[in-house]
């Protein structure tokens, strides 16, 4: 199986609402990703999904080489297996320093007798050295997070997500509230990682998402609606019918 | 013989009050002067004589008389023979016309002879006095003759009692004077057909009095023989290790003087003590005595001598025990009787143990009730709202302090609680909303540090009320139409205070729920809850929502507080006491969530009382032990009994 | 501890210096070197002090660092003073029993003698029998076990089923607060077998020692919160100087953001309750020796409030802060309460403090929390920025 996560009949719901309709998903093991939909169309619940903080009412989520479920594990043990996950909002630690920020994200064993006994060693700081610098942060090291720009912040946390060192990287609106200029960068950054991982972007912004240059998967009301390059997708109709519907409702 | 002069007398008095009313011309005095032998020194035989005429006259001092007949103050006046009451002694001494009742001047001068009825005599003059009082034309003095029999049941008192049951007119009368007499036969009728029927007739009755009595007819002693007794009526036969441990068993022998008195080590310790020879005893050094062992072989040397008594080794006592056998005997030898007195108190505790569960369940619901008044407003201001208020039992103090306030200016308790239900809500909104004006509005999102300024706020209050009200509780008190309670039967009754506060707490359920999903007030609270930024786009003003939901949550919190200020004592630590329990209630039941709130209330109600039912004596552990179920249960249930569903509550 | 863990921490070091001159001249000024400046019982005062502190910086590591506004942490500190009290109460009491008992003509045996303990203890809560958590308490060493292991167990079962079930903020501020009620109300009764309402009191009376005087106990005790506090603020600065003060602080600011990185949240809040509960507990197995007396009361829930109103008045997510707000509030508490304060002549009615310093105490407290959230510590921050 040379798939790294597979999706397949998961669905969710709340309240007597559908959020996730049998949707089947698969993602290689390196690739870069961008899934696109309306509100409502199940993004951020199918992200809760894989990384475990949604338990879904029916269907299989297959991760790795092993093909181990994830839908048993907790929050942390699937973090541990390798998928990192980037909030809408940015959520850095902001009352610690960036150095401090990234030391946290690192590989290092995480339990809290590992943790408590922890000696900071020249190759984790090469390696935190290394991760401020494609992430543009190499200044700002001893920085507290909260001072940071709005931009600033939503690289640290992807940032954190790269010193995770993740196989799976799920990034939701990474670009939200950034200038053009820091698209671009987010852009390179988001490419360089997906080199030797799997990246999912879910964007809002057709523009981004075209920069990205990669495989689109359009969700509509919780299940797959068309999958291809954004050129193919865009003209698909059910997909434009269903974007402009949105606009007219 | 005593039975029948009752009897005959119970007859005659029946007769003389149906009779119409004719022959009363003649005096007490007249009647005694008849028989002036009679009564200074009344026999067994010749008292029912005089007896027989009082009751036959209808007269009505003829009472006063046969009671100070009883109790010897009927005195004779030498000179013509005439018959006085005389009370009191030396310069107090007083004679009284035992017709008139008008007092004699100058008695102590005169000569007097004092009627002496002996023992005898006085309990006839007693049961006819029972008797009298038994037909006695004013209820209240039947009441109290019947509560007397009652009381202290005696043989004598069935006939008596069987006779006014005919000429009984008043019919709630009749029916206690025919269930007294149920009990009195139960126990005392001639003949065991009799006794069977009366005891029959208990069937179903839940009370105390007659489950008295039967136990009564049922009471039995703990007796030990070699062999069970053929004639004898067996309650049960006790079975070693079960219904009686082995010691005990062995003390009822050494009482029945069926075996020999056990040395126990205080024994030893005394004999050996007494038995000192210089620094030995019983051959062993007194120093190495500081073990049973070493004591026991010394003492068991002194018995060898004759000393002291052997000790009885614990063979012998197991076989003492075993030879023996223990039971129960009832003291009625009739089994018959026996029998059916068991089956009836039988079926009537299982009658009373449905009933104490209906009475658990009242009680568990006024319980509840409390909890939900305690609670409700909090639903509100923590459910809806979000905001950790700790002064919220300073609340509900607060509305009871009003109450106690407003009593001090209204007399009528009526009225007083009346204005003091919506002045505590008055005053406890205005309260309410100060605080969150000038406080919890500045706290927003920052949900521990609302609780350590509303806990900063709420023992200010504490002591504020405690420096102006003083540390002792200050009585709330209800209106007098308020006392008593509602009695369904001997089992089960709930006091009216009990009930006014279960129906103020659906008034308050419905008044909410009403506020909440009716009123536009109610349509803002729900918009700025569930989105403030939204509802405030559309021109709700939050921050006047949020101050009149905090008002509206402490309001209803003061007003709760006069309620249940008239059940327990107000004082200025009563908030602290329902803190805990309501915010327990909110989270139980479910946040957000009026019917939560009530389901809360009423889990925790029941589950106390059933707790306590289980381990009567121990509230304390009953409420831990509730709070440890609770902490339980939100283990499995964090988001309470009624928990809100969907997306916003996976957050 | 290398040089770095000072270097990166120069309050400790200052807190450690200021305890250490703080508790040498305390025991030179006391009655046992003669001077006798500061009474013996103001020296109990001072140790009793030291020992909330104690609990304060172990409040301020569970709620300041980690997030989790406990209001059970006097169940912890209440438990230890059980513990060790049980030892106190039954080896004295065995003492004065043996004594007695020396005096009967013939020697007294095992049973005697613990029949005796019994009844001297026992009687007013009108038992004899020893209840089976009394089983350790003639061995002072399994009942310093005992100070350790009861309030870790309690704390270990409490949190994860707590934790577990991801009871957070303020629903588990109530939660802990139902511990401690549920705890109080069990201590309350007579057949809890630690004597109801009636405490385990004569604490203060070291067996063994009875012919030490008073004065030599109370320093006794005093030097060794002194060394207790120090040791627990070595202890926790080093838990929350490294990465596991960055964990746990993390997991204040953001627990989501915590477990999505990896980390088992659940076990360090529950490695924190219970390292806090632990020194709770020695916290209150040093105070209750000097208070004489421990009693149910001490367990009410209110008790662990307090605790929380010292820590936001020292100054949260600062060790030295709950030092200051803990020694502040409750050395000013007791002057205000004890008529130490001058009261308020204002013409029409004179302020007596006893009356109210519980209304300025709940208004002060208040009025920190809204104007100066950082507490009294906040104000070393402005003095650090000037220098700079």
């Amino acid at each position: 199986m040379s798939m790294l996560l597979e999706v397949s009949g998961v669905s969710v719901t709340f309240d007597g609402f559908r959020a996730i309709n049998n949707l089947s998903i698969n993602f290689a093991k390196t690739e870069l990703r961008a899934i696109i939909g309306p509100n409502g169309a199940g993004k951020t619940t199918f992200m809760d999904i894989v990384t475990g903080k949604t338990k879904p009412d029916e269907g299989r989520v297959i991760w790795g080489d092993r093909n181990i479920s994830l839908l048993g594990m907790s929050e942390s043990q699937i973090a541990r297996e390798g998928i990192g996950r980037k909030f809408q909002q940015p959520t850095v630690f902001e009352a610690q320093t960036v150095r401090q920020n990234l030391a946290i994200a690192l590989k290092t064993p995480r339990g809290p007798f590992a943790v408590l006994w922890h000696k900071k060693t020249k190759s984790n700081g090469a390696l935190i050295e290394a991760v401020a610098e494609q992430i543009g942060l190499s200044d700002s090291l001893t920085r507290v997070a909260g001072e940071l720009s709005h931009g600033q912040k939503q690289w640290l946390e992807i940032g954190m997500l790269l010193a995770q060192k993740p196989r799976l990287m799920l990034v939701d609106e990474p670009a939200a509230g950034m200038t053009a200029e820091e698209r671009e960068k987010t852009t390179d950054i988001l490419k360089e990682a997906a080199k030797t991982r799997a990246v999912v972007v879910v964007e809002h912004d057709m523009e981004f998402v075209r920069r990205l240059n990669c495989k689109v998967t359009v969700l509509h009301e919780g299940s797959v609606l068309a999958e291809g390059s954004l050129d193919h997708v865009t003209s698909n109709q059910t997909v434009i019918d269903v974007y402009l519907g949105r606009a007219n409702a | 013989m005593f039975r029948f002069i009752s009897l005959a007398l119970a007859l005659a008095l029946a007769q003389l009050l149906t009779a119409p009313v004719g022959a009363t011309a003649q005096s007490l005095q007249n009647i005694l002067q008849t028989h002036q032998d009679e009564v200074l020194k009344p026999g067994r035989r010749t008292v029912s004589v005089v007896l027989d005429d009082l009751v036959a006259s209808g007269l009505p001092q003829a009472l006063p008389f046969l009671e100070a007949w009883r109790d010897r103050e009927i005195v004779q006046r030498t000179s013509d023979g005439l018959f006085f009451r005389a009370t009191g002694e030396g310069a107090s001494f007083i004679l009284r016309d035992l017709d008139t009742d008008v007092a004699l001047d100058g008695a102590e001068q005169l000569d007097m002879k004092e009627a002496r009825p002996n023992g005898g005599v006085r309990r006839a003059i007693g049961d006819a006095l029972v008797q009298f009082r038994l037909s006695d034309p004013d209820i209240a003095k039947r009441q109290s003759a019947v509560e007397a029999i009652a009381r202290s049941m005696e043989a004598s008192q069935l006939a008596l009692l069987v006779g006014s049951i005919e000429t009984e007119a008043d019919p709630a009368m009749k029916k206690v004077k025919i269930r007294l007499a149920g009990m009195l036969g139960a126990l005392f009728a001639d003949t065991i057909a009799a006794r069977i029927t009366a005891i029959e007739g208990l069937t179903g009755d839940l009370s105390v009095d007659v489950r008295g009595a039967l136990n009564t007819v049922l009471t039995s002693t703990p007796q030990v023989s070699m062999a069970l007794p053929e004639d004898a009526n067996i309650a049960a036969v006790l079975a070693i290790g079960e219904d009686i441990s082995a010691v005990e068993a062995y003390d009822r022998l050494v009482s029945a003087d069926l075996a020999p008195t056990l040395i126990l080590n205080n024994d030893i310790h005394t004999a050996l003590v007494a038995n000192i020879q210089g620094d030995a005893v019983g051959g062993v050094p007194v120093a190495a005595l500081d073990t049973d062992a070493a004591r026991q072989v010394a003492y068991d040397t002194l018995a060898a001598d004759g000393i002291v008594l052997a000790r009885v080794t614990p063979d012998a006592q197991a076989q003492a025990v075993a030879a023996h056998i223990f039971y129960l005997q009832y003291s009625e030898t009739n089994p018959a009787i026996t029998d059916v007195a068991r089956k009836v108190l039988t079926a009537i505790e299982t009658k009373v143990a449905v009933n104490q569960s209906i009475d658990l369940g009242l009680d568990a619901l006024s319980l509840a009730s409390i909890y939900f008044l305690a609670a409700i407003g909090l639903a509100i201001t923590f459910g809806v709202m979000g905001v950790i208020n700790m002064a919220h039992g300073e609340f509900i103090m607060m509305g009871a302090y009003t109450g106690f306030v407003v009593q001090q200016f209204v007399v009528d308790y009526t009225l007083s609680i009346l204005i003091a239900l919506p002045l505590a809500f008055a005053i406890t909104f205005g309260a309410g909303v100060a605080m969150e004006r000038l406080v919890i509005r500045h706290l927003y999102h920052r949900p521990l540090e609302t609780l350590l300024a509303t806990f900063g706020i709420s023992i200010a209050l504490q002591q504020l009320a405690k420096n102006i009200f003083g540390t002792q509780a200050r009585p709330l008190t209800s209106p007098d139409w308020l006392d008593g309670a509602l009695v369904f039967n001997d089992v089960v009754a709930i006091s009216y205070i009990r009930i006014v506060i279960f129906v103020l707490a659906l008034i308050f359920l419905f008044l909410i729920l009403y506020v909440l999903k009716r009123t536009r007030l109610g349509l803002e609270v729900r918009a700025v809850t569930q989105n403030p930024g939204m509802a405030a786009s559309m021109g709700i003003n939050p921050d006047r929502i949020n101050m009149l939901t905090f008002g509206l949550g402490s309001g209803i919190a003061g007003t709760a507080g006069v309620a249940i200020g008239l059940y327990a004592k107000v004082t200025s630590e009563m908030g602290a006491d329902y803190i805990v329990q309501s915010f327990m209630t909110v989270v139980v039941g479910g946040v957000g969530n009026v019917w939560g709130t009530l389901a809360g209330a009423s889990l925790i109600g029941f589950l106390q009382k059933g707790i306590e039912w289980l381990n009567p004596s121990n509230t304390l552990a009953a409420q831990t032990y509730m709070i440890l179920f609770i902490i339980l249960f939100i283990q499995f249930r964090p988001k309470g009994i009624v928990a809100l569903k969907g997306r916003m509550a996976a957050d | 501890m290398h040089r770095s863990f000072f270097a990166q921490n120069p309050s400790v070091l200052w807190v450690i210096a200021t305890l250490a001159v703080f508790t040498v001249a305390v025991t030179l000024l006391s009655e046992v070197t003669g001077v006798d400046v500061i009474s013996t019982s103001f020296v109990k005062t001072l140790g009793k002090t030291l020992c909330l502190c104690l609990i304060a910086i172990a409040m301020d590591v569970v709620w300041g660092y980690c997030g989790i506004l406990s209001l059970g942490h006097f169940a912890f500190f209440g438990i230890g003073g059980y513990a060790i009290g049980m030892w106190l109460m039954y080896a004295r009491t065995e003492v004065i029993v043996i004594e007695s008992l020396a005096k009967q003509p013939i020697p007294a045996t095992p049973s005697e003698i613990s029949d005796a303990i019994g009844n001297q203890i026992f009687g007013v809560v009108g038992s004899s029998n020893f209840p089976w958590i009394w089983a350790f308490a003639d061995s002072l060493i399994l009942q310093l076990l005992m100070v350790i292991l009861v309030p870790s167990l309690l704390a270990l079962v409490f949190g994860w089923l707590a934790f577990r079930s991801r009871v957070t903020g303020v629903y588990l501020s109530i939660l802990t607060q139902a511990m401690t009620l549920a705890l109080a109300l069990y201590l309350f009764q007579n057949d809890s077998g630690l004597r109801g309402n009636n405490g385990l009191s004569g604490l203060q009376n070291v067996p063994g020692y009875g012919n030490v005087s008073q004065a030599t106990i109370s320093i006794l005790f005093f030097v060794a919160s002194a060394i207790a506090l120090g040791a627990g603020y070595l202890l926790f600065a080093w838990i929350v100087s490294g990465k596991m003060g960055s964990v746990v602080k993390g997991i204040r600011d953001n627990e989501a953001r915590v477990r999505f990185l990896g980390y088992h949240v659940e076990s360090y809040k529950l490695f924190i309750f219970t390292v806090t509960a632990i020194v709770a507990g020695i916290a209150g197995a040093l105070y209750y020796p000097q208070a004489g007396i421990i009693n149910p009361g001490e367990v009410a829930p209110i008790a662990s409030i307090y605790l929380a109103v010292w820590v936001a008045i020292g100054g949260r997510g600062r060790l030295y802060g709950a030092v200051i707000g803990a020694a502040f509030v409750s050395l000013l508490s007791s002057w205000f309460t004890g008529g130490g304060a001058p009261n308020i002549n204002l013409g029409f009615y004179v302020i007596q403090w006893t009356d109210w310093w519980l209304v300025l105490l709940g208004l002060s407290f208040v009025a920190i929390t809204l104007f100066f959230p950082k507490g009294i510590g906040g104000l070393f921050d402005l003095l650090v920025r000037k220098q700079s």
